[in-house]
């Protein structure tokens, strides 16, 4: 490759954060590789940003740190940034351009990709709706997961996320398809100790094994996270649609990643829309999660789940409010339970799943599923209103029944959403518990289920001890 | 389009940044015209010029161009082919047929892959309506085809067009592209037609004139079709943070809307949203045809991942696609998903083009390109004399569910109907969340005529509905504070009968086999049967009754249900409906005379 295009380019003209400026080019396409070498003969890799006709504009993705413009020498590769792809990459952890950090060589066989992919074309996805059991409550019977969703945790900083998304790993296995699961995570921009974290939980639980680790930590220069997320996708591709694997693919901090992208689109004076964030945040976002999914002439997929930290916890930020338009539903982690101790901290309310009601019920869980979520739902929101009501007129001025609701979101709370990080409760315990919960309402409250599901599941819970009798 | 052949000058790449190339030696160059990039031949479409170099906006990933590439004009602005065939296809921004790629490149999207829109070699059974010698004018019909069983193609003589009929092929199975018409205009010159005809996708099509709004175009949905209604040839803007349920209610009216055409453009969406419709559309029957709804739909997906510049052209392939069934003589309904993706692509390419940005980096002609979109709806006589009407409702994906951003803000200027979709609502899985408060129909007024046609108390229902929602929004006010029990019990009452509103009427199950389409009938009835209860019930609570005993009627189960219970069309069940609440009442209000 090197020797098909050996012109060096001595000399740069103009530095400035992440970029280079190098002119007097010739022949240099547009998001090809670009080879740097500093002044010790250290190398870095760059892409093509803008390329005119005698200057292309270069992003040093290990950072310009130690750059000169006299000695830099850059060669320009003829070729899009690619990594090498295969199956051999499980068990081993790279870095955000797929060299590898655990001290073995790099893979010798493999596929080349480019390592921006190619947009699936709408008309060959096939619709998701396998169901995964995560072995989690709130998640399975509220949140289904199903099988190619993008599903994204929205958390805050302090908390346990990383908990959380270790757990879904865990435990996320259809039971008999062991081979043919794999869990891809790509950590971009965070603490070292975060990474070694997921690694030994991994280590732990015996699946590492079946993972690969794409770690662009904290330290790491900010355009190296740009292409993490893209190595763990490519990787997941051939996985998933050429060897008919499911991936479970976990991108955490997406945060961190739109700051980097931030950051070269200021260094570029590009003209930025909300928050400094340039204008295709959006696509560029699309770009990364639309890879998820499964096809029509594959049996594998690709399941996405995003993690990223709201500054401030504000779900309105345009990191968390764009990948929210992007992806299929939203875990959203919630401070003011994980400061009640409950654990996971998935808020009822804001968490959704938009592919759960063609991946439960009749066939794939129970029949009762989707309808007993929604009366969970509902419950918890009308018991929402009357704590918010509580704490003005007090408690004791409450109506009987809404004090009922006020234990059925305790209930909720207790009973349903929290669990340990090792529990692992079968989608049939999820659903006994459900209409375990919603047997602290009268039965003229369940209003969202029918009667055939009323008879067959439900019973009314005896008020628990310590707390008023109720007059139902 | 044929006209002497001239050969065009081919100019050179000079600069690459995003989905944007300069190029040079392009002297001469239309604005809009349509150029082929490098040797992959990546289409793009010149957007602005300066002397000899041409800006232009590439439809395919732009990696590997270099400098000093050939850039391949073609004389001509980006066009679609119209014509039999576009029924239950799917397409990319710039009429790709998507399902051909698939089956030719495979389940990815390959930059420079092609495929003819229309399958020419599929034939279809054509047949003429003009004979020889006969007079035509653009716009007129000259031969029909049956493109699916719901749908009759008419082809048409294109705009601009008008002559003797010099010749008319027989019936018979034709080719799109075989010349079935021929027309000796005026100055003698003959114009062999096909089936197909091109036209430039952002150059509105001509009709005759516009006519006035009369009729709704009915969606099945309560909400909308009693409180906000939109008129046929009207504009509504769906404005929704996500996950506020904007894609169901778009793919609801799709599926549900009286029109007879449906356009659906997925702009910059989720892929996976584009599948579901691949999936379900083919499935389900249309409530008046009896058919597969396919057969009356063509998809546009330019989903999300796809390239930024083709995104943006997407709606104006699909407004186009519209009017061309408009000119027709259909009425065609346009859903465009969503329209702020649509102006995030011209943010980026705005941006590239270092233009001066407007608010929040959108351009300052932002609001111009929302006008001229929109304005492209209306009831027409087309130019053969027929009447046709496009639809258009867009939706808006306001960042942080803010309505004060520019998008949204334009978008009320020149929609007439505005659908907001509220979070709390949807936080409390109320579906269709369209806030009572937030949204407005200015058709309202105009509709009435129409429904009170078959319901003449439609208005003031209507009216009084809206009232009893109002005045619960402000008692909940109260509420929040103290609790419901202050109040007195008319106040109560009105909370009772807000609540059976919702319950009863504005909620919609779009996965109910019964409530997820409800004809206007069965709506006025609906409606009047709660309006009816809460008038009585007021009285009789006025008489000295006490909230209490109105709730506890059995009635209030029964109006509740009644949106699941009773099917379209069963009058039997709404006449013994409203008996039972006449009875109910009259049993009550025996004891407080």
């Amino acid at each position: 490759m090197i020797l098909d295009r050996p012109v060096q380019y001595v000399g740069l003209d103009r530095m400035e954060g992440p970029l280079i400026f190098v002119s007097g080019v010739h022949d240099v396409g547009y998001d090809e590789l670009v080879e740097v070498r500093d002044e010790q003969g250290g190398e870095r890799l760059g892409t093509v940003l803008e390329v005119s006709r005698d200057t292309a504009v270069v992003q040093v993705l290990e950072g310009t740190t130690g750059l000169s413009n006299r000695n830099t020498r850059v060669r320009f590769t003829g070729r899009p940034v690619c990594i090498r792809v295969g199956r051999e990459m499980l068990g081993r952890s790279f870095d955000g351009l797929a060299r590898p950090v655990d001290g073995a060589p790099p893979p010798l066989r493999g596929e080349l990709r480019d390592i921006h992919g190619q947009p699936i074309n709408p008309a060959a996805r096939d619709y998701p709706r396998e169901f995964v059991q995560t072995g989690m409550s709130i998640l399975d019977g509220s949140n289904s997961l199903v099988r190619g969703q993008k599903l994204p945790i929205f958390s805050g900083a302090g908390l346990p996320h990383n908990r959380l998304a270790a757990q879904i790993v865990r435990q996320a296995t259809l039971p008999g398809e062991e081979t043919r699961f794999a869990v891809i995570l790509a950590a971009m921009g965070v603490k070292n100790d975060v990474a070694q974290f997921f690694r030994r939980s991994f280590e732990d639980s015996g699946v590492l094994s079946r993972v690969t680790l794409f770690l662009s930590p904290a330290d790491a220069p900010g355009v190296e996270r740009l292409m993490a997320p893209r190595a763990a996708l490519t990787l997941a591709e051939h996985l998933a649609f050429e060897l008919d694997m499911h991936v479970l693919v976990v991108l955490t901090d997406m945060t961190n990643y739109c700051d980097a992208l931030r950051e070269i689109a200021s260094a570029r004076g590009e003209v930025p829309a909300r928050k400094g964030y340039p204008g295709y945040l959006y696509s560029d976002l699309a770009s990364i999660y639309e890879r998820a999914g499964r096809l029509k002439e594959s049996r594998g997929s690709i399941t996405l789940m995003p993690i990223l930290t709201m500054p401030a916890d504000d779900i309105s930020h345009p990191v968390a409010d764009l990948t929210g338009y992007i992806t299929e539903g939203q875990v959203v982690c919630k401070r003011e339970l994980h400061q009640k101790g409950i654990y996971p901290p998935v808020a009822g309310l804001p968490s959704l799943s938009r592919l759960m009601k063609d991946g439960v019920g009749e066939g794939h869980t129970r029949e009762d599923h989707m309808a007993i979520a929604a009366q969970l739902f509902a419950a918890y929101a009308r018991a929402e209103d009357v704590r918010s009501l509580a704490s003005v007129i007090g408690e004791e001025e409450l109506s009987p029944l809404d004090k009922t609701y006020l234990h059925f979101a305790d209930a909720f709370e207790q009973k349903y959403v929290s669990q340990g990080e090792y529990e692992n409760r079968s989608i049939e315990e999820t659903l006994e518990r459900a209409w375990q919960v919603a047997g602290v309402l009268p039965r003229s409250e369940l209003t969202q289920l029918s009667e055939a599901h009323i008879e067959r599941y439900y019973q009314r819970q005896a008020p628990e001890r310590g707390q008023p009798p109720q007059r139902a | 389009m044929s006209g002497t052949e001239t050969v065009l000058e081919t100019g050179e790449v000079d600069q690459i940044s995003g989905p944007l190339v300069v190029a040079s030696g392009m002297e001469g160059v239309q604005m809009y015209e349509v150029v082929e990039v490098g040797p992959e031949r990546l289409v793009g479409e010149v957007i602005k010029v300066v002397v000899d170099r041409a800006t232009i906006q590439v439809y395919e990933h732009t990696g590997g161009l270099r400098p000093g590439m050939e850039v391949q004009r073609t004389g001509r602005a980006l066009s679609l082919q119209l014509g039999p065939g576009l029924l239950g296809s799917i397409y990319d921004g710039v009429q790709h047929p998507l399902e051909v790629l698939r089956r030719e490149v495979g389940s990815f999207i390959t930059r420079g892959a092609k495929a003819p829109p229309l399958d020419p070699e599929r034939k279809w059974d054509f047949e003429p309506v003009v004979e020889v010698g006969q007079e035509l004018r653009a716009g007129q019909v000259f031969g029909k085809v049956q493109e699916t069983p719901s749908i009759e193609h008419r082809l048409l003589v294109p705009p601009q067009l008008s002559g003797r009929v010099l010749d008319i092929s027989p019936a018979g199975r034709r080719a799109v592209r075989e010349n079935v018409c021929a027309i000796e205009s005026e100055d003698g010159t003959r114009h062999d037609l096909s089936m197909v005809q091109l036209w430039p996708s952002r150059r509105p099509r001509p009709f005759g004139r516009r006519l006035g709004i009369v009729r709704p175009l009915i969606t099945g949905q309560r909400v909308l079709d009693t409180f906000f209604p939109l008129a046929r040839g009207g504009t509504a803007a769906v404005p929704g943070d996500f996950g506020t349920g904007k894609t169901i209610v778009q793919q609801q009216l799709a599926k549900w809307s009286d029109a007879d055409v449906v356009v659906f453009v997925g702009c910059g969406e989720r892929g996976n949203e584009m599948t579901d419709v691949l999936r379900q559309f083919p499935q389900m029957q249309d409530p008046r045809s009896g058919r597969s709804l396919m057969e009356r739909t063509v998809l546009i997906a330019n989903t999300s991942n796809m390239p930024v510049a083709a995104r943006e052209v997407s709606i104006y392939t699909g407004i186009t696609v519209a009017e061309y069934y408009r000119d027709m003589g259909y009425d065609v309904a346009l859903m465009a998903d969503s329209t702020s993706r649509w102006a995030e692509a011209l943010r980026e390419v705005s941006g590239r083009l270092e233009e001066m940005p407007a608010e929040e980096g959108f351009p300052a002609y932002l609001s111009t390109r929302l006008a001229q979109f929109y304005e492209r709806a209306g009831v027409v006589e087309t130019l053969g004399g027929e009447e046709g009407s496009v639809s258009i409702v867009g939706a808006v994906s306001p960042p942080a569910g803010d309505f004060s951003e520019p998008v949204t803000q334009h978008t009320t200027r020149f929609t007439r109907c505005f659908w907001a979709l509220d979070r709390e609502l949807a936080y409390a899985r109320h579906f269709p969340a369209v806030s009572w408060v937030a949204s407005y129909s200015e058709y309202a007024e105009e509709l009435a005529d129409w429904w009170e046609a078959f319901a003449p108390d439609w208005a003031e229902l209507r009216r009084e509905a809206l009232n009893v929602l109002q005045e619960e929004e402000r008692l909940q006010e109260i509420v929040k504070l103290v609790g419901p029990d202050v109040l007195p019990d008319s106040q109560r009452m009105v909370l009772e009968a807000a609540e059976l509103l919702k319950n009863g009427f504005l909620q919609q199950n779009a996965f109910d086999e019964v409530d997820t389409y409800c004809d206007p009938e069965k709506q006025a009835f609906l409606l009047r049967a709660i309006v009816t209860f809460y008038r009585r019930a007021r009285d009789i609570i006025a008489r000295g009754a006490p909230v209490m005993r109105m709730r506890e009627l059995g009635i209030v189960q029964r109006l509740s249900r009644a949106r699941f219970t009773i099917r379209n069309g069963d009058k039997e069940a709404l006449q013994d409906l409203m008996q039972d609440l006449t009875e109910q009442l009259d049993e009550v209000e025996a004891h407080y005379r």
